[in-house]
């Protein structure tokens, strides 16, 4: 399986990026082989709805779970119907992340808030 | 005459001023543009009301036309589509309404589908017809509520628009037809800097213009300061009166209640309108 972190930049040692939907790059994790790549986040420079189309992007990947530090609801709507995982990123790098994750100390994310952007609305 | 009143920040007296202003002409069209939270009709209690819904168009998908092309997705600039596992995901509540998805789709698989985001309710409170728009709680915008205020509002007569608090789009759309902006403001250094947003917004839509003082104490008016500054037109002065603050709170209109009112809102009128006749 694939696991996908939202990632500031191009290193497994880069910090967790607090947002899901803007993030620069997403660290797509190969927990069979160690093998990663670092996706850019075509979301990142969207008007609205940048949960929404980085959710696309996590379901295109092929990755089986995401570690994030937050998720918006219209995120977690897409990542659920595409049967993707969502687990609660820890302060830390994203290797300590795929550390955690490994040993299954990362709790299942829970709690999903209703956006910070309003999905685009016209302010 | 569309006179539009607008200010930078709820609690200036917006409402005051649009309503005894309406209530001063001899007769005229009363509408209320904020929409999230239109409050007019506290004070002119209309009478025959009539609701009309106002709906927004969204994407429908028709079942089992869908080739997952994603082209809808990919144009999608407000991402309100997602495609995964062999099914499309809409968020209507994110659509815009372009209409592109459904122009795009190559097996027309997207339909249209009317969504009420809110209501327009009409009404009259004796020389004053009303307009009341009213968004849906949870709804991101209110501006094709505008819009069917607009269209409702007559090409003759005095109309007063009581627009939305700030100078974000939805105000735009109330000021776009307006003939004339007046600008209330409040003497604070706070209600200075909102009095310089809406009049950079006015400006910027070449609308002639003129500043309503309220809440006047006889100490210095940063707003006054302001309007001597920039050349701003001062057309009315209403005092930080206990006597109006009574007669609002119990949601009534002072012009209906009290002479010296009606004449303050009358010589208001009067310089609105020979401001927007220049």
């Amino acid at each position: 399986m694939k696991l996908i972190i939202p990632v500031e930049t191009r290193t497994l040692d880069a910090s967790v990026c607090p947002s899901f939907g803007r993030t620069p790059f997403f660290a797509l994790y190969d927990l069979e082989t160690g093998g990663h790549e670092f996706l850019p986040n075509s979301a990142a420079e969207s008007q609205g709805g940048a949960g929404i189309r980085a959710a696309q992007l996590i379901a295109d990947s092929g990755a089986g779970a995401v570690v994030t530090c937050r998720c918006g609801e219209n995120a977690a709507k897409v990542l659920n119907a595409a049967d993707i995982k969502i687990f609660k990123a820890q302060d830390g790098s994203a290797r300590e992340n795929i550390e955690k994750f490994q040993k299954g100390t990362l709790a299942v994310l829970t709690h999903f808030h209703a956006g910070f952007h309003s999905g685009g609305a016209q302010s | 005459m569309n006179i539009a009143v607008l200010s930078g920040k709820g609690g200036t007296g917006k409402t005051l001023v649009s309503v005894n202003l309406a209530c001063a002409a001899e007769r005229a069209v009363y509408a209320d543009c904020d929409v999230e939270e239109p409050n007019g009709h506290l004070f002119l209690k209309p009478e025959g009301r009539k609701r009309t819904p106002v709906t927004v168009t969204v994407p429908d998908l028709k079942p089992n036309l869908c080739t997952g092309c994603k082209r809808c997705v990919n144009f999608c600039k407000y991402n309100a589509l997602a495609y995964v596992l062999d099914q499309l995901m809409i968020f209507p509540e994110i659509c815009h309404s372009c209409g592109g998805c459904m122009l795009l789709c190559p097996a027309h698989a997207l339909a249209q589908k009317e969504r009420e985001i809110g209501a327009m309710e009409e009404g009259q409170s004796g020389t004053v017809a009303t307009l009341t728009g009213c968004l849906n709680p949870g709804e991101e915008s209110g501006v094709p509520i505008i819009k069917a205020l607009m269209e409702k509002l007559p090409e003759e007569g005095t109309a007063v628009v009581d627009c939305p608090p700030g100078s974000a789009c939805i105000v735009m759309e109330s000021i776009r037809n307006a003939d004339f902006c007046l600008l209330v403001a409040e003497p604070t250094l706070f209600g200075v800097h909102n009095l310089a947003m809406v009049y950079d917004l006015v400006r910027l839509f070449h609308k002639p213009l003129g500043v309503v003082l309220n809440k006047c104490l006889p100490e210095e008016n940063p707003a006054e300061a302001f309007c001597l500054e920039n050349g701003i037109r001062i057309l009315g002065r209403i005092p930080f009166s206990e006597e109006l603050g009574n007669l609002n709170s119990q949601g009534r209109i002072a012009v209906r209640e009290n002479a010296r009112y009606r004449e303050l809102f009358q010589n208001l009128l009067k310089e609105v309108t020979k401001e927007a006749a220049l």
